[in-house]
């Protein structure tokens, strides 16, 4: 014999006894008429959003300075930390100059959004932002270069 | 001469486009009922709240694939819906929507036609309309449609019945068959006051008539996939489904008249009165559905035989009784 768990909801033991259908009936019926005149916890997507957590990992971000030149060094630290190797890195250097990436392409497709790359910046120039719904048509437009980079925000997805 | 049938073409194409648009608009009700029900929103995006939803229904309906299957009894298969959607039509010749009014120095009576048998024509024409159910399922050629058509009719046989029965209680306090007489003689007091029993008996078999949820034994989507219409595509399963809803009207129309005194009530003019009782029975429908799960196949039998006519029956009785005690 099974010991009796308050937790376990016992159906057999809950069902009206015969003869008392009608009372349950009105109980269904003013459950649902209660529901009736709640509000919906639906959210209308493309144009009301749920707000995501702040350490929420969506698309990447490369960061500029006041100048408006970008922040990364093209150390390639985050290249080589990435889990799926999805960080192409081409650096460029001039005589005298900071170092700056060439080409920076990250493939979205194979990003797993870890972090690891946010972690790994020494100069705190890539993070990831709170957008998460990118779309598009074709495979090659996930290999984001550095101009979808720089504003990840204008692919937040409106319905439009 | 030619003032009567002027008068008689506007009306009917008023009653007619008035209805199908009731007809549309109770689908779009439903579906935001439901969804409110379930805390979600039902439809939003067609229109302000989806408004334009069932307009937006019907031109997808129209421009679909017609389907007919090999094994299809052909000229059956077609006709089917056309016997569903005619005898639902013809059912809103007899409605009351109100009292007589005058418009330019003409007296305009605001139903069709005040036939002395009305609602033995109701009973009669709303039972032909289930052949159209019973005999697309049959003709379509596929297992889930026999077995659909067979409950449809076998569910129909059995409520019909009981509900011409709560119909006969109230026409034995009316003392007359015609819709427009019943409605003026709840002038006073309402039938649902002095037939409480046959009121309930007249909306359980109705929903059974509907073939609504408690008892949609022959749509039942779990066992049968569709039902009687699981064939049907296109134009002609628009059809079936314009049928169903305009049943629903006609039958909210007809406890509105016989129940819950039709056009009567202050203040208001009399069509409004009719229609704000008529969608509160449409509400009462939808809201039905969505509390309570489909009764299994043999008791919604034992429901309707050994419940439910007893119970017609003994209405009578006490009916009978009342009126000889009381001599009215």
């Amino acid at each position: 014999m099974m010991e009796k768990k308050d937790y376990v909801l016992n159906v057999s033991e809950r069902r009206p006894e015969k003869g008392k259908f009608l009372a349950p009936l009105f109980k269904g019926m003013s459950y649902t008429l209660k529901n009736f005149f709640t509000k919906p916890i639906t959210i209308q997507y493309p144009s009301e959003r749920r707000e995501v957590r702040p350490r929420w990992r969506g698309l990447h971000r490369l960061k500029v300075d006041e100048q408006g030149e970008l922040k990364c060094v093209a150390c390639g630290l985050c290249a080589k930390i990435c889990p799926p190797q999805a960080i192409t890195i081409v650096p460029y250097e001039e005589e005298g100059e900071t170092r700056y990436p060439k080409e920076f392409v990250i493939d979205e497709i194979r990003c797993i959004f870890c972090g690891f790359c946010q972690e790994a910046c020494p100069k705190d120039a890539i993070e990831l932002t709170k957008v998460y719904d990118y779309v598009d048509y074709h495979r090659e437009d996930f290999q984001f270069d550095i101009e979808k980079l720089k504003t990840p925000e204008r692919f937040i997805f409106t319905g439009k | 001469m030619i003032e009567f049938w002027t008068i008689l073409i506007i009306k009917t194409l008023v009653v007619f486009a008035v209805s199908m648009l009731i007809v549309a608009y109770s689908t779009w009700i439903e579906r935001k009922v439901l969804g409110h029900v379930q805390l979600r929103y039902g439809p939003m995006r067609v229109g302000f709240h989806g408004l334009l939803q069932p307009i937006a229904d019907g031109i997808k309906g129209f421009f679909k694939e017609e389907l007919i299957p090999d094994n299809a009894d052909k000229p059956v298969f077609l006709l089917a819906p056309i016997i569903s959607i005619g005898a639902a039509l013809s059912l809103l010749v007899v409605i009351p929507f109100g009292d007589s009014i005058t418009i330019m120095g003409h007296k305009i009576n605001l139903y069709l036609t005040d036939l002395d048998i009305g609602i033995l024509f109701v009973l009669g024409i709303s039972t032909i309309g289930s052949y159209g159910g019973m005999l697309g399922g049959w003709s379509s050629g596929n297992k889930y449609g026999v077995i659909g058509g067979l409950r449809a009719s076998a569910q129909m046989i059995s409520y019909e019945l009981s509900m011409a029965l709560a119909v006969i209680s109230v026409v034995m306090v009316s003392g007359t068959l015609s819709l427009v007489g019943i409605v003026n003689n709840q002038a006073g007091l309402w039938n649902i006051i002095k037939q409480p029993l046959a009121f309930f008996i007249f909306i359980i078999c109705g929903l059974a008539e509907l073939n609504r949820t408690p008892f949609d034994m022959p749509e039942a989507e779990a066992e049968l996939a569709c039902g009687y219409n699981v064939e049907y595509s296109s134009m002609k399963f628009a059809l079936f489904f314009m049928a169903e809803y305009c049943h629903m009207f006609v039958f909210s129309a007809m406890v509105t008249t016989l129940f819950l005194g039709g056009w009567h009530g202050p203040l208001l003019p009399g069509p409004v009165w009719f229609f704000i009782k008529t969608f509160a029975v449409i509400f009462f429908c939808v809201w039905e559905r969505s509390t309570f799960p489909r009764y299994r196949y043999d008791q919604v039998m034992e429901l309707g035989w050994k419940v439910l006519l007893p119970a017609g029956l003994l209405n009578i009785l006490l009916t009978g009784l009342w009126l000889l005690v009381f001599n009215i």
